[in-house]
């Protein structure tokens, strides 16, 4: 088996505020293997960005990480070899920190309009990172003038399919429409030769027919340079196309994770069955009450004891689920879930 | 040819004849008018009394403005936006000023996309819900207190929560209050523009169950704008398709889905990602960008991106016709082309 590219290993990310603290991460765990697309899904306050911020260390005051290791596979400065370093010891702010954002693992953020600079413009910003980073594409560190920088974000919007590259490398973002942007939010990713892409939403603010056209270049690129891929997002129908595995998150947990077809087709977890029966479907009847998750996700301040679904499950197994947190399990061929209708262990809290 | 003509006995509540919406482009020190945004261009469609009716497109096709232009929030350029009243009265909603439609108002009302920016956070539930029925003559408190109680019920909140402020909910209670901001004036028609696509999936869910099921209990008719197709599909008895300003095709969901005869709706329905890992990616079928209606290309709005598209489609305009009952397509090659899809 092949080693993970990034691993995350009981993960606590705590917010402290005056009302008390929040467990925004509470204790997870999951692997990325290189040239890997693994998927996460989960619904608004799971974690799943928390989880995303934290590999960055871009969680801001009050939060914090306070428990678990993010062992992250870098290459040595000099091109030769790897080391394994653990992310949550390294300083936010420090040397090191910003010498992997953007040139080892880059981040695709949901909404293009605010990430990009409206007073630069989009070329400018991504000459800057190749700049910055300029070992990532001259190892000897002979450092990039600026016209050899524009010269490669003119290939890169080429790559990307961005028609006109050499005019639309001087446009400003709000001269781009929502598809150009994502795909000029794409490139500036891809502008450092990142080793573990993470997607937030990527496709959440555009059209299905741009969604399609970018999703069918975030494989192609994967397939032509091995990126790893995270992708977050709350569309199952985007999950099943673009991922390998998949981790269900809920209230800060991993509820479930495994291979793609199993996730889909034998999930185990009642909270990933019950997500993806009430989604409608486009093949399925119509005009008939979808089954529905009962209750409302619980209060930040008010988690419920034990197994953080078991209020609102339907396959509750007994008074268990309430006392013990189930912890997050091997069942089958690649395939964890925590819950006390698979297996019997449980984490200390 | 306008798509009046159906199968459907059902009478029609509202009767939409040739749409126009034109947002002028201005220039210059003198904002001298120096061309149009055609966003709703020669829009035609009825909606019957208690059904469904899905408009969907892609962002910027016409389909927000054409519901806005149906409650005046923007006033049309041209065209008649018939309403049968309670009394079957036939009003056109695009003639009237603004203090003959007064009254019309509480006939027809409209649910809103952000759950967050269309409360107001100021006031409490009794004063967002019951403002609609103070503004239509309601001005007894312990009566409106009653009824704004049972308007909460009906959308499955508790009358208790009447005086807690909106930051007290989630995105899925938030659009229940809004829906029982929109119900509390009994209205025949419901305008819903993007009601479920700010909220989680299983919410989601939730939210589609209580207005499929207010609509039977109460006898409502929804015209419903999104943009996510499965959604549309689910809830819809008919589903219209728009491109750049232009309406491409309507027909019974069933029939659409299955059977679509314009190219355009055939790709749209292509590019929805199916939550099956073992359904093979399909081809992108859909390339470029929605040409902008400032400027919309020669001949058919949609030949520049279409597949099929030959010399004649270049130059001449298609027509909205209706090749067979109930089904209405603007495409000169309608009967011709095999489109069934996997659905």
């Amino acid at each position: 088996m092949t080693a993970p590219l990034l691993s995350v290993r009981d993960l606590h990310v705590t917010f402290g505020l005056d009302e008390g603290s929040v467990r925004a991460v509470d204790g997870v765990s999951f692997d990325v293997l290189p040239g890997q697309v693994v998927g996460i899904v989960g619904e608004s306050g799971c974690g799943k960005s928390v989880t995303m911020r934290s590999i960055l260390q871009l969680v801001d005051e009050p939060g914090q990480i306070k428990k678990g290791e993010i062992l992250y596979r870098m290459r040595a400065a000099n091109g030769q070899g790897e080391s394994v370093i653990d992310l949550t010891k390294l300083a936010k702010r420090g040397a090191q920190m910003r010498a992997i954002r953007g040139a080892e693992i880059a981040l695709i953020p949901q909404e293009p309009m605010a990430a990009f600079s409206p007073v630069h413009t989009v070329g400018d910003q991504i000459i800057e990172a190749i700049q910055l980073h300029h070992r990532q594409w001259r190892p000897d560190g002979s450092g990039l003038s600026r016209a050899e920088a524009r010269e490669i974000v003119v290939d890169l919007f080429r790559d990307v399919g961005i028609s006109m590259p050499e005019q639309r490398v001087d446009a400003y973002s709000w001269q781009l429409s929502g598809g150009l942007r994502q795909r000029a939010m794409i490139a500036m990713a891809l502008s450092c030769k990142p080793r573990l892409l993470i997607a937030d939403e990527p496709t959440t603010a555009i059209d299905v027919t741009t969604q399609a056209q970018v999703l069918a270049l975030l494989r192609e690129l994967q397939r032509k340079y091995g990126t790893a891929i995270i992708f977050i997002t709350h569309d199952l129908g985007v999950i099943a196309q673009m991922a390998n595995s998949v981790v269900v998150m809920y209230l800060g947990r991993v509820a479930e994770q495994g291979p793609v077809d199993a996730i889909f087709h034998a999930p185990k977890h009642p909270y990933t069955r019950a997500l993806l029966r009430s989604i409608p479907s486009i093949v399925g009847q119509t005009q008939v009450a979808l089954p529905t998750i009962a209750g409302t996700l619980p209060h930040p301040f008010n988690r419920p004891s034990g197994c953080p679904y078991h209020p609102r499950c339907d396959e509750r197994k007994g008074p268990e689920c309430a006392a013990r947190v189930p912890s997050l399990e091997p069942v089958d061929q690649g395939q964890s879930v925590s819950c006390f209708l698979h297996h019997d262990s449980s984490d200390t809290q | 040819m306008t798509a009046s003509h159906s199968v459907d006995s059902r009478q029609p509540l509202l009767q939409i004849r040739d749409l126009r919406k034109f947002f002028p482009i201005t220039a210059g020190v003198f904002n001298k008018t120096v061309g149009h945004v055609r966003a709703v261009d020669d829009v035609s469609f009825d909606v019957f009394e208690g059904e469904t009716l899905g408009l969907v497109g892609e962002s910027g096709c016409g389909k927000t403005t054409t519901s806005r232009c149906i409650l005046r929030a923007v006033d049309p350029t041209s065209g008649q936006i018939l309403f049968r009243r309670k009394n079957d009265e036939i009003v056109d909603l695009a003639k009237l000023t603004r203090d003959e439609l007064q009254p019309l108002r509480a006939e027809i009302q409209m649910i809103f996309q952000d759950p967050f920016g269309s409360l107001n956070p100021r006031m409490t539930l009794f004063d967002n819900v019951g403002e609609p029925l103070l503004v239509n003559g309601m001005t007894n408190r312990s009566e409106r207190t009653d009824r704004v109680a049972d308007l909460l019920k009906l959308v499955g909140l508790r009358p208790e929560f009447m005086h807690r402020f909106p930051h007290a909910f989630s995105g899925g209670q938030r659009q229940r209050i809004g829906i029982a901001r929109a119900l509390s004036t009994n209205p025949r028609l419901v305008v819903a523009d993007e009601p479920v696509s700010a909220l989680d999936v299983s919410v989601q869910a939730q939210v589609l169950n209580l207005l499929l099921e207010l609509q039977s209990r109460l006898g409502l008719t929804f015209l419903f704008v999104a943009h996510d197709l499965s959604v549309v599909r689910h809830i819809s008895d008919r589903v219209a398709v728009m491109y750049v300003g232009q309406l491409v095709e309507l027909a019974p969901t069933k029939t659409l889905f299955s059977r679509p005869r314009h190219p355009y709706t055939s790709a749209l329905m292509r590019a929805v990602p199916v939550p099956d890992p073992r359904i093979p990616v399909g081809e992108v079928t859909l390339k470029g960008e929605v040409p902008s209606p400032a400027n919309p290309p020669s001949g058919c709005y949609f030949h520049p991106r279409c597949r099929f598209a030959t010399d004649r489609c270049k130059v001449e305009t298609p027509a909205l016709r209706e090749p067979s009952p109930g089904h209405f397509v603007r495409c000169h090659f309608a009967d011709e082309l095999d489109l069934t899809t996997a659905f």
